[in-house]
C-alpha cells in the first residue's frame, strides 16, 4: 500500500518537474529568440515572407469566418434586443462583441489552428530532416533563421488577421440586419459609431490580439523546435500547439477582460 | 597564458587539422564514447567505421561542437573546440563543411539556393558573383542542368549530390560525411566515393568519413578508425585494415555473420527457450 503511494507521488512529482523544466527551457528559448531577432528586421524579407505564409494565407479562413460570426451576431442580436424594443442597437451589440472579444479571440483560435500548426510542422519536420543541424554546421544560427521570422510574421499577422475579422464580421451583421431584417441603416451605423469607443474599445482588442500573437506565435516555434525528430513527436507537437495555444489564449481573453474592461 | 596560446599556434602550422585526445561522451548515464583519441591530418581523407550507434556521428558533432566532451579535448585547426563559446564555434564552423545522411537540403528552396544559402549568408559577393560560384559547385557534382529543381523532384543521389555542393561552397578546410553511401545505388555510391576523393585533393583539406560501408571507403581513404562500443578498436591504412586479423575488425571488413559481434540479440538458451528450463 505503502510502495503504492509512494509510486504515484514519485510520478506525480516527476511529472511536475518536466513540466516546470520545459516551462524554463521554453522561457529561455523565447529569450533566445528575441536576442536573435536582428536579422528578421535587418534582413525584412525574411520576415515578409513569413508574414505571406501564416498571415496572408490565413486570410480565406479568417474572412469567411468573420463574416459568418457577424451574420449569426446579427441574427441573435436582433432575437434578443426586438423583445426590449431596441432593435435599432444592433449595431452597437455587432461592433462591440466582434472589437472587443470575438474578433481577437476568434481570430486568435483560427490563427492557432491555420497557421501555428503549420509552423510547428515545419520546424519539427525541418528538425526531424536535420535541416536545423544542417543549417547549425553552416555556422547560421536556426533560432536567428528560422525561428524569429516566423514568430515575428505571427506577432506582426495577427493584430492584422483580427481587424479584418471584425470588419468582415460588421459587414456580416449589417447584412443580416440592415438588408435582410429590414433595421433602419442610419440607426444602424450612427448608434455603433457613438458608442464604440476607439480608446477603450478598439485599442483594447488591438492589444489583446497582439498578446495573443504573441503567444500562440511562442507556443508554435517552441513546440516545432523542442519536437521529437520523429513522424509521431511532429505530429505530437502539431496536436499540442493548437490545444495549448487555445486554452492559453482563453485564458489570457479572461485575465485580459479583467484588467482592461471593470467597471467600464 | 599569451605565451602558451602562441605556442599552440606556431605548433598548429604542422600540426594535424584535427586532434582528438582522451575524449569521453555521455548522455545523461548512458556513455557513448570513452577515451577516444584520433588525429586527422591535413590533405588525408579518414574513415570512421564501426556498427550502428557505436558513437561514429557523435564524434562528428564533438568535432564540429555541436557537441561537448564531458571529458577530454578536440582541437580543430589548433583552436579548442570544447570550450569554445557560440561565437567561436560559428566563426569556426565557417571553414568547416558537413554532408548529412540523407543531404538534409532546405525544402523550400531550389537546388540553386541551397548551393548559394551559405554565400548569402556570410559574405557580401554580387548575386552574379553568386550564381558563377554555385554553377561552378554544381558543375563539380554535375549538376549544373538541375540548378532549378526543388529538392523534392531529385532522386536520392542527386539530393546527396546537391548537398555536396551545398557543402562545399565556401571551400571548408575540413569535409565531413555522415553516412554519405546509405541507402545509395552502387553506381551512384562509387561516384559520391569518387567525388570525395577528388574534392578533397582540389580543395587541398581533409576529410573525415563515418561509414558502415567497408568496401566503398577502403578504396578511397587513407587511413581508417574502427570503433566499437564507444572506443577505438584498430585503426590503421586500408591495406592494414584489410590483413588485420583481430577478430572485430575481419568480422565487419568480411560481413560475416557471427563473431565478436553476435547474431543473437542476448536471451536465454535456446533449448531453454524451446522446451522449457526442465529439458535444457
Amino acid at each position: 500500500m505503502l510502495d503504492r503511494v509512494a509510486a504515484v507521488l514519485r510520478g506525480l512529482g516527476s511529472r511536475v518537474t518536466s513540466r516546470l523544466w520545459r516551462l524554463g527551457f521554453a522561457s529561455r528559448f523565447i529569450f533566445a529568440t528575441l536576442l536573435y531577432s536582428g536579422a528578421s528586421f535587418r534582413r525584412l524579407s525574411l520576415t515578409i515572407r513569413e508574414i505571406y505564409f501564416s498571415g496572408v494565407l490565413s486570410l480565406i479562413i479568417i474572412l469567411v469566418s468573420g463574416l459568418f460570426v457577424g451574420m449569426v451576431l446579427g441574427l441573435q442580436g436582433y432575437d434578443t434586443l426586438q423583445r426590449y424594443g431596441s432593435s435599432e442597437a444592433l449595431g452597437i451589440l455587432v461592433a462591440l462583441s466582434l472589437v472587443r472579444e470575438l474578433g481577437p479571440v476568434v481570430a486568435a483560435l483560427l490563427f492557432a489552428s491555420r497557421a501555428g500548426s503549420a509552423i510547428t510542422a515545419e520546424i519539427g519536420l525541418m528538425k526531424a530532416t536535420e535541416q536545423l543541424s544542417a543549417m547549425e554546421m553552416m555556422a547560421v544560427n536556426p533560432i536567428a533563421r528560422v525561428v524569429a521570422p516566423r514568430f515575428w510574421a505571427g506577432v506582426i499577422s495577427m493584430p492584422l488577421l483580427a481587424a479584418l475579422f471584425s470588419a468582415m464580421g460588421i459587414f456580416g451583421g449589417y447584412l443580416v440586419g440592415v438588408q435582410l431584417i429590414g433595421i433602419d441603416e442610419g440607426s444602424f451605423w450612427s448608434q455603433m459609431q457613438a458608442s464604440v469607443d476607439f480608446r477603450e474599445d478598439i485599442v483594447n482588442g488591438v492589444i489583446k490580439s497582439v498578446v495573443f500573437g504573441v503567444i500562440v506565435s511562442w507556443i508554435a516555434v517552441f513546440e516545432g523546435y523542442d519536437s521529437e525528430p520523429t513522424a509521431e513527436g511532429v505530429s505530437g507537437a502539431t496536436t499540442r500547439t493548437v490545444v495549448t495555444s487555445s486554452l492559453a489564449i482563453l485564458a489570457a481573453d479572461f485575465i485580459l477582460t479583467a484588467l482592461m474592461f471593470r467597471g467600464a | 597564458m599569451a605565451d602558451e596560446s602562441a605556442e599552440k599556434n606556431v605548433l598548429a602550422a604542422g600540426a594535424p587539422l584535427v586532434n582528438i585526445s582522451d575524449v569521453s561522451f555521455a548522455y545523461g548515464r548512458r556513455p557513448i564514447l570513452t577515451g577516444i583519441n584520433m588525429t586527422i591530418p591535413r590533405g588525408k581523407v579518414v574513415a570512421i567505421m564501426g556498427q550502428s550507434g557505436c558513437g561514429k556521428t557523435t564524434t562528428l558533432r564533438l568535432i564540429g561542437g555541436q557537441l561537448k566532451p564531458s571529458q577530454g579535448e578536440v582541437y580543430f585547426d589548433g583552436q579548442p573546440v570544447h570550450t569554445m563559446d557560440a561565437g567561436g564555434l560559428y566563426t569556426m564552423r565557417r571553414r568547416m563543411g558537413m554532408l548529412f545522411q540523407f543531404g538534409a537540403l532546405f525544402t523550400d528552396s531550389s537546388v540553386f539556393d541551397n548551393v548559394a544559402f551559405q554565400m548569402r549568408e556570410h559574405t557580401d559577393l554580387s548575386e552574379e558573383m553568386i550564381r558563377d560560384l554555385v554553377l561552378l559547385k554544381l558543375n563539380a557534382v554535375g549538376l549544373r542542368g538541375a540548378r532549378d529543381l526543388m529538392p523534392s523532384e531529385l532522386s536520392g543521389g542527386m539530393a546527396r549530390r546537391v548537398a555536396l555542393a551545398r557543402a562545399i561552397a565556401l571551400d571548408p578546410l575540413l569535409m565531413m560525411y555522415d553516412e554519405p553511401f546509405t541507402g545509395l545505388d552502387p553506381l551512384t555510391m562509387g561516384i559520391i566515393g569518387q567525388l570525395i576523393r577528388k574534392l578533397n585533393d582540389a580543395l587541398g583539406g581533409s576529410s573525415i568519413i563515418v561509414t558502415h560501408d567497408v568496401q566503398e571507403s577502403l578504396q578511397i581513404v587513407d587511413y581508417i578508425y574502427f570503433m566499437a562500443d564507444g572506443k577505438v578498436v584498430a585503426e590503421g591504412t586500408p591495406d592494414e585494415i584489410r590483413a588485420s586479423d583481430k577478430a572485430y575488425v575481419h568480422q565487419f571488413v568480411w560481413g560475416e555473420m557471427d563473431g565478436p559481434v553476435p547474431f543473437q540479440y542476448p536471451s536465454a538458451p535456446y533449448r531453454e527457450q524451446i522446451y522449457g528450463a526442465a529439458h535444457a
